[in-house]
């Protein structure tokens, strides 16, 4: 049942607005130029970090169609009476979330990345600390999803509790992308390889609770 | 042989309410339990219960496979109706889909579909799952005379085939029924 809800995740996303996020995150990297000023320099230091900040952002977007439609419509409750773990739910709907969204924001952060005057090695770092930060995103995306699921005022709950959540995510992820030399890079895939561990037992136990 | 179904002393709060307590379940293959009652009596909490989608206050439930239909839908509604319920990967689809007349919606865009034939494509997921344990949160709800004959006759050949039925409805169901009556 995993692999074909996988395929369904992808198939809605791609049918949905996969688009959407993207062109947000190309958005707020385009905006960062115009509010600090065209300082190369400047912009060269605080560009790593405005990309991530452009990134959580948009990871925002997709949370109320990520598990909400599913628990309104019953398919949750189907899945459980096929003998599905929601832990399993959980991890398939990570998975099929960052297939729509992770490849295309890598590919987004390449002009993303000009835009905010990274260029050279800076321009490789920050796509590879995305690379490591965007399935986090994904988990967290999820994960934050299913505990909102069904509540008032969902997307904008969903925002306050995905920010403080991705903050460990931000500090490695961003200081990652500014040197190479550091470790922030191995701690960012520290912190990731954890959210992405624990977001199915989260997002598992938010649907189990959601029922009652 | 086993009870499909067998639940002892099963008590259910919801909201602070008790809708029910100390009720003992019990369905063999063959068998079938209409749960009657008020609005709000409980009905289709009994039947997420006995799905497993609710725990019992206190009691204690066990069950073979069981398939749901519900007021949830569970189908895409960008797909036509055939690859949507292929997606529940059900055994007897295609059966299914013949004994619920929606063979010529197989095509047909589920966002489409009537309140009616909606509703059969429901009754046509749970069948086609082919589990011994069939639950049915009022079923009858939507369906025209067609619909309810097809009904009907699709319980009674589950029914013959060793199957169990518990249905919640403020209607009269045809057949020969257990009844359980909520809210008293």
């Amino acid at each position: 049942m995993t692999g074909a809800l996988i395929r369904r995740e992808v198939r809605r996303g791609l049918h949905g607005a996969a688009w959407l996020p993207v062109a947000f995150f190309l958005l707020v990297a385009t905006i960062v130029p115009f509010a600090v000023g065209p300082d190369a320099r400047l912009l060269g230091q605080i560009g790593g970090g405005a990309l991530w900040i452009a990134a959580l952002t948009a990871a925002l977007l997709p949370v109320e169609r990520l598990v909400e439609p599913d628990r309104a419509d019953g398919v949750l409750d189907q899945l459980a009476l096929t003998g599905t773990a929601e832990e399993a739910v959980g991890g398939a709907k990570i998975v099929g979330h960052w297939l729509t969204f992770g490849p295309l924001l890598l590919i987004a952060a390449v002009p993303g990345s000009f835009l905010v005057g990274l260029d050279g090695p800076a321009l490789v770092r920050s796509l590879v600390s995305l690379a490591i930060g965007t399935p986090a995103l994904s988990a967290l995306a999820v994960a934050v999803a299913a505990l909102t699921a069904g509540l008032p005022r969902a997307g904008a709950l969903a925002g306050l509790l995905m920010m403080p959540l991705a903050v460990p995510l931000i500090i490695f992820g961003a200081a990652a992308t500014g040197d190479g030399e550091s470790s922030a890079l191995k701690l960012e895939a520290a912190v990731a390889l954890l959210t992405i561990a624990g977001a199915p037992f989260v997002a598992g136990a938010a649907i189990r609770a959601a029922r009652s | 042989m086993t009870p499909l179904l067998k639940g002892d002393g099963l008590a259910l709060v919801r909201g602070g309410r008790l809708l029910f307590e100390s009720l003992d379940l019990e369905l063999g293959h063959g068998d079938a339990l209409h749960v009657t009652g008020r609005n709000g009596s409980g009905k289709s909490s009994l039947i997420r219960l006995v799905a497993g989608l609710l725990r019992p206050t206190a009691g204690r439930i066990e069950r073979a496979g069981a398939a749901l239909a519900d007021e949830g839908l569970a189908l895409d509604r960008e797909l036509p109706l055939r690859q949507a319920l292929a997606f529940w990967k059900g055994s007897r689809l295609i059966d299914a889909m013949t004994a619920f007349h929606l063979d010529d919606l197989a095509d047909v865009p589920v966002r489409l579909l009537s309140t009616g034939q909606a509703k059969r494509a429901r009754l046509a997921r749970a069948m086609a799952a082919d589990a011994p344990l069939w639950l049915l949160d009022e079923p009858l709800n939507g369906l025209d005379r067609d619909g309810a004959g097809r009904l009907d006759a699709a319980i009674a050949r589950h029914r013959e085939a060793g199957g169990a039925v518990v249905a919640a409805s403020h209607l009269p169901l045809s057949g020969n029924w257990l009844t359980l009556e909520l809210g008293q």
